[in-house]
């Protein structure tokens, strides 16, 4: 039985499909169509999913949509009932648009379709499942537990912002929910948009920056903004916020509260006020979300969690949950925002409605396949496709690519690595990645501001061997995902001069605090990626022959694109990413492209090319 | 037409006919708000959509 699941129309269009149940191919329509957070009908995904599968729209049993629009409607003119007259500027700004299309998004839905076959019988393979039983289920059902206890959190979905789930075998129930407008994904963005971040893109960076300052603000906010109950359910002061009747997410109350206006992205500086407020805002969060798991612990005694939802992203609360060991083991879905609802609803179409048995894969893995469901490309497509680019290129040996690409790494510089299946979700998990060598004081600065064009302050995450990580990390299990946080194991660490200790905020960030400094945070933590030579071999043999020069089993690991595009997907995407950017060295399958052999006029001006979030 | 037919199979699924009333004022008064401008494009707000 072959299912096809579909997150669009608000943020990260997706689709995945599922054959009885195995997860064959899954992909965000943003790498496609080059627009990040591509909201559109994704008909790009579709149709490599498809392909994937090699079949049709007609051999398709169901499509199932990722959330009921007509519940989120109920929740905006609830909504607006409740706060009128107030909200009329919002009112008026949302009708047309729901009026006009998002109402009707069954029709949408269907005349898209029409696209991919004419005659598909609607009426009864068209399903739709709950926001957050879709993320319930991208949680659950590839996870590799029998029984786990499932906690969804992101902004909001239909009505449900906070969901706790359990999940025995094929069968996954809501037990527990928070409604709209307390949720702790929304609260997360409010102080995103606060300190002149992107709302539902820069929250990341608000993590990032969150290190540098002191959470001088935590017991304000607790006191005066958040109330948090015992087993972790929590409510916001709407008092303070502005997204349920206007259209910004905090009003002037909220700003009189912390003593400073919003800040301007384009024209006030990031000062130590706003690391200040990103660290109350992170401890703050995990401090929910510790209260939560917890409170899930008290209540079903489960020996495994699973987490899904946009907040499930902040690894730093994930790496929290993982060290206070209120849980056996803990498993999050590496495409834990909305583009994993596409996989979830389409696991969700197999397992609930359908009712078919679920098969855990045993020895403690997980059925994400590392989570490359992306699209590949054959070694002579890739040569076809550089040769018409205009690229100038060696084929390699399999041997003598991981050499040379070792060497380069070890030789200090950036290089792009394309290999194999595109990732699923917001991280590049070593098929798409920038990498280079961790033990240069220099490469945060040289990445972030030559290679990525964005702000200094931002980290990098570790790509570390399996079997090693717990010589250089203070975690000993998996994290194949970086979805996890964990500090620099002792040994590796630098201990700080009296000077340097006296130094605040972001002038911390050029002392070296390990001997891995580019990818140790100034708290000396670090996003940690696990590499797999069962999920990864290619990935796996880089690593273990730049272990094999240098000793040093970690390489850093950012995503393959520079700011504001969506990570690269074709090898013209990685070509014009490397024509457009500082990467010396590129490798896409088994062809090796150096920067000074190709020709100056392809050059490309990037650094402008794309909005900062 | 099969619009209003799963609209109506919702508020019976949900037992929210209350809705219903101020659902048609608001659609009438949308309505309006709808043909007094061209465009359906929105600044993207969070809650809204």
């Amino acid at each position: 039985m072959k299912i096809l699941g579909l997150s669009a129309l608000y943020h990260d269009s997706a689709a995945a499909l599922i054959d009885d149940g195995i997860i064959v191919a899954a992909a965000q329509e943003e790498r496609f169509t080059r627009k990040k957070h591509d909201s559109a009908f994704p008909e790009n995904a579709i149709r490599y999913c498809l392909e994937q599968a090699g079949c049709t729209l007609a051999d398709v049993d169901y499509v199932v949509f990722y959330d009921k629009p007509f519940l989120k409607f109920e929740r905006l003119l609830e909504t607006y009932m409740s706060f009128a007259p107030r909200g009329f500027s919002s009112f008026k700004t949302a009708m047309p648009v729901w009026l006009k299309e998002k109402l009707f998004q069954k029709d949408l839905l269907r005349k898209e379709f029409k696209k991919f076959a004419t005659d598909f019988d609607w009426m009864n393979k068209l399903l739709f499942a709950e926001h957050h039983l879709s993320h319930a289920a991208s949680a659950f059902f590839p996870s590799p537990f029998e029984y786990a206890a499932v906690l969804t959190m992101d902004g909001v979905g239909e009505w449900t912002t906070t969901s706790l789930a359990m999940g025995s075998g094929n069968k996954l129930e809501i037990h527990k929910e928070l409604h709209f407008p307390h949720s702790l994904g929304l609260l997360y963005s409010a102080f995103t948009y606060y300190t002149g971040f992107k709302v539902n893109s820069g929250e990341y960076k608000v993590m990032g920056l969150a290190p540098y300052g002191e959470p001088k603000y935590t017991q304000l906010i607790l006191d005066k903004v958040v109330d948090v109950k015992d087993d972790g359910s929590f409510w916001l002061d709407q008092s303070y916020f502005d997204y349920c009747t206007g259209l910004t997410m905090t009003n002037q109350r909220f700003a009189d509260l912390f003593g400073q206006p919003v800040r301007r992205a384009d024209k006030d500086p990031l000062t130590q006020f706003h690391m200040d407020i990103a660290a109350s805002v992170q401890a703050v969060t995990e401090h929910v979300v510790l209260k939560l798991a917890r409170g899930i612990k008290k209540e079903t005694g489960a020996k495994n969690l699973c987490l899904a939802g946009g907040v499930a992203l902040n690894c730093v609360a994930n790496g929290k949950i993982l060290r206070e060991n209120i849980f056996d083991n803990i498993w999050i879905q590496p495409a834990a925002g909305d583009a994993g609802g596409a996989l979830g609803a389409a696991l969700a179409g197999y397992h609930i409605h359908k009712g078919l048995p679920r098969v855990v894969a045993g020895g403690g893995k997980d059925a994400m396949k590392g989570s490359y469901l992306g699209p590949a490309w054959e070694q002579s497509d890739i040569e076809r496709r550089l040769t018409e680019a205009g690229a100038k290129f060696t084929v390699l040996g399999d041997d003598e690519l991981i050499e040379q690409t070792a060497q380069a790494l070890a030789d200090e510089k950036a290089v792009g690595w394309m290999q194999g299946r595109m990732e699923f979700g917001p991280r590049a998990l070593g098929g798409r990645s920038i990498l280079g060598d961790p033990r240069s004081p220099t490469m945060q600065k040289v990445l972030n501001l030559k290679v990525k064009y964005r702000e200094s302050f931002r980290p990098f995450a570790p790509s570390v061997l399996r079997e090693d990580v717990a010589d250089w990390f203070e975690l000993d299990g998996d994290s194949p995902y970086m979805l996890l946080v964990a500090p620099v194991a002792e040994q590796h660490r630098r201990a700080m001069t009296e000077d340097e200790q006296k130094l605040f905020g972001i002038e911390k960030l050029n002392v070296p605090r390990s001997s891995i400094p580019a990818i140790t945070h100034v708290d000396y933590s670090a996003r940690i990626q696990t590499v797999h030579a069962d999920t990864n071999p290619r990935y796996h043999a880089l690593i273990s022959a730049f272990k094999g020069k240098t000793g040093c089993p970690v390489v850093v690991n950012t995503s393959f694109n520079v700011r504001g595009e969506p990570i690269v997907c074709t090898p013209e995407d990685a070509f014009r990413c490397f024509m457009g950017s500082e990467i010396e060295v590129l490798t896409v399958g088994n062809c090796f492209l150096k920067k000074e052999d190709q020709d100056e006029s392809l050059k490309l001006d990037y650094k402008n090319a794309f909005e900062l979030d | 037409m099969s619009f209003l037919l799963e609209l109506v199979a919702f508020l019976r699924a949900r037992k929210k006919y209350w809705l219903l009333p101020i659902l048609v004022m608001m659609v009438l008064f949308g309505g309006l708000i709808v043909l007094s401008q061209g465009s359906a494009v929105a600044p993207f707000i969070y809650t809204l959509f």
